[in-house]
């Protein structure tokens, strides 16, 4: 990139005070126009005739206040699960896309497997294999049964391993033919190919909506709660019974895009990163 | 004995057949260059001689030994041809000391600090050894193909294969990669290769192969192919070429 020069000519003189003047103004019209439309948003919120009601049932500094450790320690467990099942489901969605790509006729039967799995836990609504799993497995009683959260969180590995599989898959198959060819040409294998030179353009370029998958699990981990562990969510629910305000499912709200911005804000960087490395070639 | 044997080749795509019973042989230390009109089977050729395409009939001996066998391992018969591609196909990800080094390291089993004192040395015999740390999307053309050469030498093979590695580039980048296939040639590599470059397969070619129709219907040194072509399928192919300016 070229450092900027100092404009030489009268004509580009001219150009630049035009410019600058453009940007203050765009700068103004946008400060402006927030400023209007902010101010509307309160007057209409605050000066509804139901307001008062609203904030007391939604907006008590005290509830909030004696709900948040509850709901904090509730988040430990969504934080937890998230972590565990987002490296879970990553791994077991890059096996089963792995699977899935695998040619010839002996991987037959596995590729139909492989296949077969992404299109049933894809359609299968997660509460009901949370269900099965955390309601129907115990009810096996077989020895050394893990815990009820160990097992829901299989349930959310299982599902969101559906689709990171496919969106893996569309990585792996978006690698153009020519550099399948450049890698075996020089005598790796199969596996060295897809190891060194494949798996790393895909995933690479599949990054984001991976990120942006995660950042969908996030908010599904509390569900189970629907099998008894209690998550932010859950702790809100029983907050809010306990005092019949509804301040504490604001409090988890606010908590749940307070642990979401760094998750988004790092899928936005690698987003513009994959996107300026594109356009850089 | 010849490095390479190619017998009654023949390849069909859904039907539409490229190569119609071809045969060739090279000799160690020959350079033999492929021309004819686009679609006249020259890099299907190249691609089957290194099993990239699998053929549908027909052999390739190299070295003596019956490649097209299906037993035989594709992977290890890979590993003693190079081949370079008209569209480079650096592996983007890598830097170009990496794209170098993969194979040695990986099918050769090679200690990394061999490998690319080895990789090194070969760069800065073509002026890349400042560009062993960046990566392809950085280089030029001209420079991309000619790591793409480097890639391929590494491997010490016993026979290159050259698909149009001058076609992708602009034409003052076309001297730098001709200069080191020139080289190869005077250190005795054997060598196919697929060309528009009519003056180049001239100059560097032992022996200019015509091709038309999936077969080799005329060949013979280049100043006779070139000079005295007598099939009316050459003469023809040449004419267009003058026309063109390309001769």
């Amino acid at each position: 990139m070229r450092t900027a020069q100092q404009p030489r000519s009268e004509a580009a003189r001219e150009r630049t005070v035009h410019r600058r003047r453009q940007t203050v103004r765009s700068v103004l019209i946008a400060a402006g126009s927030t400023g209007v439309l902010g101010t509307l948003l309160v007057v209409a919120v605050t000066g509804a005739p139901g307001w008062d009601r609203v904030r007391a049932s939604f907006f008590d500094p005290g509830i909030a206040r004696a709900a948040l450790p509850e709901i904090l320690a509730g988040l430990w467990l969504n934080v937890r699960l998230l972590f565990f099942c987002a490296f879970g489901a990553l791994a077991l969605g890059l096996v089963v896309a792995l699977l899935r790509t695998l040619r010839g006729p002996v991987f037959f039967p596995v590729r139909a497997l492989a296949t077969g799995y992404t299109y049933t836990f894809r359609g299968l609504p997660l509460i009901i294999v949370l269900y099965v799993l955390t309601l129907g497995v115990p009810g096996l009683r077989l020895q050394g049964m893990p815990s009820v959260l160990v097992l829901g969180g299989i349930a959310l590995v299982i599902t969101y391993s559906g689709y990171l599989a496919e969106v893996f898959r569309a990585g792996i198959e978006s690698v153009h033919p020519s550099q399948w060819a450049a890698a075996r040409s020089l005598g790796l294998t199969y596996r060295q190919t897809m190891r060194h030179v494949v798996l790393p353009q895909a995933v690479r370029r599949v990054a984001p909506p991976l990120l942006n998958d995660t950042v969908a699990l996030q908010k599904d981990v509390g569900l189970v709660s629907l099998a008894g562990p209690i998550d932010a969510v859950r702790a809100a629910q029983i907050a809010t019974a306990d005092t019949f305000n509804y301040t504490p499912y604001i409090v988890a709200g606010v908590l749940f895009v307070l642990l979401a911005i760094p998750l988004i804000a790092v899928t936005d960087w690698v987003t513009l990163r994959a996107a300026r490395r594109q356009a850089g070639g | 004995m010849s490095v390479l044997s190619c017998r009654g080749l023949r390849k069909e795509f859904s039907g539409h057949v490229v190569l119609d019973g071809l045969d060739l042989d090279v000799a160690e230390h020959e350079v033999v260059a492929l021309i004819g009109a686009s679609g006249s089977g020259k890099s299907t050729l190249l691609r089957c001689v290194n099993l990239l395409e699998e053929i549908d009939d027909g052999t390739i001996h190299l070295d003596g030994e019956h490649i097209t066998d299906p037993r035989v391992n594709p992977d290890r018969v890979r590993q003693r041809i190079g081949i370079v591609f008209q569209s480079y196909n650096l592996f983007p990800h890598m830097t170009v000391l990496d794209n170098v080094t993969l194979a040695p390291r990986r099918v050769h089993r090679r200690e990394r600090a061999a490998a690319e004192a080895q990789a090194r040395e070969l760069l800065a015999r073509v002026g890349l050894a400042e560009k062993a740390g960046a990566y392809p999307d950085r280089l030029s053309g001209g420079q991309q193909q000619r790591v793409a050469i480097v890639r391929a030498l590494v491997n010490s093979p016993r026979l290159m294969l050259l698909d149009e590695v001058t076609s992708a580039l602009d034409p003052e980048l076309v001297g730098e990669v001709l200069t080191m296939i020139r080289d190869l040639k005077a250190q005795g590599m054997t060598m196919v290769l697929a060309t528009h470059e009519m003056g180049f397969a001239r100059q560097v070619a032992d022996r200019v192969c015509f091709l038309d129709g999936g077969k080799v219907i005329e060949q013979g040194p280049p100043e006779q192919v070139f000079a005295t072509p007598t099939h009316p399928r050459t003469r023809q192919f040449l004419h267009r070429i003058i026309e063109a300016g390309r001769l």
